[in-house]
């Protein structure tokens, strides 16, 4: 190689350099500087950028594509573009703040990350639930997956094009999200979830509102249902494409829906029941194409499992406390404190100084309406973690993209993003 | 499909280990039988091994292969620079960082946890990344937020922090509030 074709071949490159450094995907072939005569075939590779910015990228997930004219080659996710510290936020808050940091991971199941860091501490701490406590916890979170499945449906149409299908899928959450918001005083981000049961008991009337929320889903679902499950253009759009097997899903660490979606019927809930799982009927969907079509039918119809939690719930809802009367753990009630110094002192030392939690370590895992959402937390007997560390099933998710996406058109990468369902708030943290 | 769903839902009932007695967990006792200095420990209700950092994906090639376990739920570290107190495991020699292995086997419907202790002075583990593809992320996570290598990692490059950012945030001798925050365009750092 002469000189000058040395320089070119470097001016070339310097001039792509991008201020992400080795997040660039390198081309396979080496880039040939043409300087006249005929030129050859063109079966050179090309690379484009989707993302961060882009709308059907669920935020701000970037991907960097080798594409083959309109067929992907490889795509490799590009992330953190949302990276905020909160694994290391979680180590300056005590464990009654920390609920307040987890909850802003997966913004969309907010509920399901308070749960696993509140079932990872009542672990460490050793503390046992009154029944209310543990039933009210499922029927919220089982609230929440219908809200974001809602959600997933709304945008999921949106990124295949059927744009009726995203007003419908946000009309029928935001009802959940109303509820939600009755119940634990925020549409998102609620903080509901504490250590030691919840932050307050259900308000007046929740049952007829539980039901009647219920009731508006299933119509909701059913009209999905007509709208989408025969129509041939969504089959064209989704069915077979984005296809994964269960050794790439179980390989790659894909948990939920995705896996799921390959004929493995796993599901935390049922396999390792937490909470009080094992005494609701609910079954767990499962399909045997792996293809985005496949994602879509699971998390329609979970939404109806979610509702047949839900009903049980309001049936079955056993009176008592919603917390532990552990004034180490949970304050006292406000009525107390007017009455009584050693409620005061509770109440005081609580808020500002927190609870210390024995030195140890633990995993809890629940089943997110994404996947597999685990909790490492470390603790070395002072009341603020010394890790906290949360698995975030869209993290492990976005890993099967590099399977999925290739072999197929660019225009069909839109819908696998879209089947993966993430949230860049828990891939990023 | 009904033979998977029975194979899932049917939770091992293998008897405990001859070889090590003490072991209540056949998987752990397997584990300690074969790779002597492994210690086998319950923590919480949890079966963890504490593994020479050496010999970690040994281990867990060993349990992907013989003992079923299917799928890599989470690879991680921790940093117990500034621990008040720590537990003591006997027999294994505390170092300030510990790389943690949670592995999930289907077929059996149980976890193990490993976990490796490693020195400050020289951070290496070997990678599980070629045992297990979705083992990437995480380990380059584990990378770029304590600057642990992982020896065989086929992409080691920080993930969620730009290339150039210097330190490794989740170590506990790097403070949130070290760098000045400056934007674009300022006429000065604050």
């Amino acid at each position: 190689m002469s000189t000058t074709e040395r320089d070119l071949r470097d001016a070339a490159r310097l001039e792509h350099q991008t201020d992400e450094g080795a997040q660039e995907m390198q081309p396979r072939r080496r880039e040939v500087v043409m300087t006249g005569g005929i030129w050859p075939d063109d079966d050179e590779t090309m690379i484009i950028n989707m993302g961060p910015q882009h709308p059907s990228t669920h935020g701000v997930l970037r991907i960097m594509m080798e594409l083959d004219g309109e067929t992907v080659v490889r795509a490799k996710p590009v992330i953190g573009y949302l990276h905020t510290g909160m694994e290391k936020t979680g180590e300056q808050l005590t464990y009654v703040q920390g609920g307040t940091n987890v909850t802003r991971m997966d913004y969309l199941a907010c509920l399901s990350n308070e749960l696993v860091f509140a079932l990872a501490v009542e672990n460490l701490l050793d503390v046992e639930l009154p029944e209310r406590a543990v039933w009210m916890r499922m029927m919220l979170v089982e609230l929440q997956r219908m809200a974001s499945h809602l959600l997933y449906q709304a945008a999921n149409g949106m990124d295949i094009g059927a744009l009726s299908m995203m007003i419908y899928g946000w009309r029928e959450r935001e009802q959940v999200l109303r509820l939600l918001e009755m119940i634990t005083g925020l549409r998102m981000n609620h903080n509901f979830i504490r250590v030691g049961g919840l932050a307050a008991d259900l308000p007046d009337g929740w049952q007829a509102a539980t039901l009647e929320v219920c009731d508006a889903v299933e119509a909701g679902v059913a009209e999905y249902e007509t709208l989408l499950c025969d129509n041939p253009i969504w089959q064209e759009r989704t069915q077979g494409v984005g296809v994964i097997t269960t050794e790439q899903a179980l390989a790659l660490g894909a948990t939920g829906p995705i896996l799921r979606s390959t004929g493995f019927p796993w599901d935390l809930r049922k396999s390792q029941p937490y909470l009080a799982y094992d005494a609701v009927d609910f079954e767990v969907i499962y399909t045997d194409n792996g293809d985005a079509y496949d994602r879509f039918l699971i998390r329609l119809f979970e939404i109806l499992e979610s509702v047949k939690i839900v009903r049980q719930c309001v049936a079955r809802m056993p009176e008592g406390d919603y917390r532990v009367q552990d004034r180490k753990v949970t304050p006292p009630p406000r009525a107390r404190i007017d009455e009584s110094m050693e409620a005061l002192i509770h109440h005081f030392k609580l808020f500002t100084e927190g609870f210390k939690v024995p030195a140890g370590e633990t995993y809890v895992a629940v089943e997110s309406p994404r996947g597999e959402v685990g909790c490492y937390l470390v603790s070395d007997g002072s009341p603020k973690p010394v890790r906290l560390h949360v698995r975030g099933a869209s993290f492990y998710n976005l890993q099967s993209m590099e399977v999925m996406v290739p072999g197929s058109m660019v225009a069909d990468a839109v819908a696998v993003i879209s089947s993966i369902d993430p949230v860049m708030g828990e891939v990023d943290r | 499909m009904s033979d998977a769903a029975s194979d899932v839902a049917t939770p091992d009932a293998d008897a405990p280990d001859a070889d090590a007695p003490g072991i209540a967990d056949p998987v752990a006792a397997a584990v300690v039988a074969r790779f002597p200095g492994s210690v086998a420990v319950e923590s919480h209700g949890q079966s963890v091994v504490y593994v020479d950092r050496g010999s970690l994906r040994a281990v867990t090639e060993l349990l992907r292969d013989e003992e079923r376990f299917t799928q890599c739920s989470d690879v991680t570290a921790v940093d117990h620079a500034a621990d008040l107190e720590r537990v003591v495991v006997p027999g294994v020699v505390p170092e300030r960082f510990e790389v943690v292995v949670n592995l999930l086997s289907h077929p059996r419907n149980r976890r193990i946890r490993l976990i490796a202790e490693v020195p400050e002075t020289d951070p290496v583990v070997p990678s599980v990344t070629p045992l297990f593809p979705g083992a990437n992320f995480p380990e380059r996570e584990a990378f770029d937020m304590f600057g642990i290598e992982f020896e065989g990692h086929p992409d080691l490059t920080r993930i969620l922090l730009p290339d150039d950012w210097a330190g490794h945030p989740l170590r506990k001798d790097d403070h949130p509030a070290r760098i000045p925050v400056t934007f674009k365009g300022d006429p000065a750092p604050r």
